[in-house]
């Protein structure tokens, strides 16, 4: 079975002498296409530097990071950034939309940059935006719109075009449950399409959503519920 | 739980037999606590001594059929209205594991929270497993359907405050230690220890 995300025994120190701070040490890790994987743990046990680490945001100190077979340690900077914005969809802790733009524009920016004309990346923010339930707001500032909305345009950016990984830290962080489960639908639904994908979460209803949870501690993965990869795909052929 | 009550409240809207009260019972719960005929059968049988339900003779096809007396409708109407003792046997169960796990030497805490975290989280992801399931499959209009789903909805919000708790022990434990190990490193603080002498051990 290949995994979609593939870290192998990843570490991420920071600072250095009295200082450093041992983020990750020896993590080993994988999300395979059709699955979610749930990452819990509490503040401060390295959940977000495994995510930027499996979205090339950040790079480990050692060990092995690979998206789709691409070993994205060994690429260049410039490869690199084209990985995150044609494979993989990341949805950050903070919103992280810009305000100049329509909900439209939002989705599209990451499509331009990587080449694709003004035209296609538009009819691809759409549909995008479609899919997340808010083909209506399309040309509504992030200003003008609610949390739950914002927060649909930040997933409608990650998954636009086809994206096979997509990475989400704390997607449902400042929403109320309802509308946090209505997001954890959209993540599941994109999953169940055939992406991997990876959400970190502090909430256990949220969490299990996910085929499978890891737990993190001090930098380390302590234990795993779930079941394995061939009864989840068994169960899901019967469903 | 209370069969009694449940079958009571059950034969309130009708008379029912023993097999059609269980598949009532199920529908309405959902499989989260099945009952077997002989539960149900030895139920009626008290409820009938207590003259809260009568047998009233067979149906058509010689099912001996329970219907509910006037006393058994006052049973239902004060059960309803009479809050649930807050006493839950499994919760309690985990927190006289974890006050024993704490106090008795050598025991690894942490190992026995983060067992019980996963197999409750496990239990978490199969209820939600379920309520997507039953939402694709409702259409929603189906008064049973909705019970069953706000049983699960009990169970998920049972689960989820177990894990809840569970961090918050973990939290509190990990917090203990550290004030420990600092007590036990810093000198009294009254008089100024001179220097050259050996270090003092610091008590609580
Ligand atoms: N840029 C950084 N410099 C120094 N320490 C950092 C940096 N980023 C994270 N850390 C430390 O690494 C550890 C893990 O942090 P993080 O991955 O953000 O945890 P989590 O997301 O689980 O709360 C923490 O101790 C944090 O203080
Ligand atoms: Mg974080």
């Amino acid at each position: 079975m290949n995994a979609v995300l593939q870290l192998t025994d990843v570490t991420r120190v920071h600072g250095t002498g009295a200082g450093e701070v041992h983020a990750l040490r020896g993590i080993s890790f994988a999300a395979h296409a059709g699955e979610l994987v749930a990452v819990m743990g509490p503040s401060g046990s390295g959940k977000s530097t495994l995510l930027t680490i499996a979205g090339g945001l950040d790079q480990p100190t050692s060990g092995a990071v690979r998206v789709e077979g691409t070993d994205l340690v060994g690429l260049g900077q410039q490869e690199r950034a084209r990985m995150r914005r044609t494979s993989i969809g990341y949805v950050f802790q903070g919103l992280n939309l810009i305000p100049a733009l329509t909900a439209a524009e939002n989705v599209a920016l990451p499509r331009e940059l990587d080449g694709m004309s003004v035209r296609t990346a538009r009819e691809e923010a759409l549909q995008a935006l479609e899919e997340v339930g808010i083909a209506d707001l399309a040309e509504r500032f992030p200003d003008d719109m609610s949390g739950g909305q914002q927060q649909r345009v930040a997933i409608a950016r990650a998954v636009v075009g086809e994206r096979r990984l997509i990475l989400a830290d704390e997607p449902t962080g400042a929403l109320d449950t309802e509308t946090g489960e209505g997001i954890l639908g959209l993540l599941r639904a994109r999953c169940d399409a055939g992406a991997a994908g990876v959400l970190v979460t502090h909430e256990a209803r949220h969490a299990a959503w996910a085929d499978r949870v890891v737990f993190l501690r001090d930098g380390v993965v302590v234990d795993e519920t779930g079941t394995d990869r061939v009864e989840v795909l068994t169960e899901r052929a019967d469903a | 739980m209370s069969v009694k009550h449940a079958l009571l409240a059950l034969l309130e809207q009708e008379p029912m037999y023993g097999y059609q009260l269980r598949a009532e019972f199920e529908r309405r719960t959902g499989t989260a606590w099945p009952l077997n005929v002989g539960q149900v059968y030895t139920t009626l049988t008290r409820l009938e001594r207590d003259g809260l339900a009568v047998a009233g003779g067979e149906d058509g096809e010689g099912h001996l059929v329970y219907r509910i007396t006037d006393d058994g409708r006052a049973e239902v109407a004060s059960w309803f209205t009479t809050p649930v003792a807050r006493t839950q046997p499994p919760r309690d169960e985990l927190a006289i594991k974890l006050a024993l796990a704490v106090t008795v030497p050598g025991v690894d805490v942490d190992t026995v929270i983060q067992q019980q975290r996963s197999a409750t989280m496990a239990a978490l992801q199969d209820y939600t497993r379920l309520k997507r399931r039953a939402a694709e499959a409702a259409d929603g209009a189906e008064r049973a359907d909705l019970a069953w789903s706000l049983v699960l909805d009990s169970l998920v919000f049972g689960a989820e405050a177990e894990i809840r708790w569970l961090d918050h022990c973990e939290a509190r434990l990990r917090r203990a230690a550290v004030e420990q190990g600092r007590a036990a490193a810093r000198p009294p603080a009254a008089a100024p220890r001179p220097v050259g002498e050996a270090p003092a051990r610091g008590a609580r």
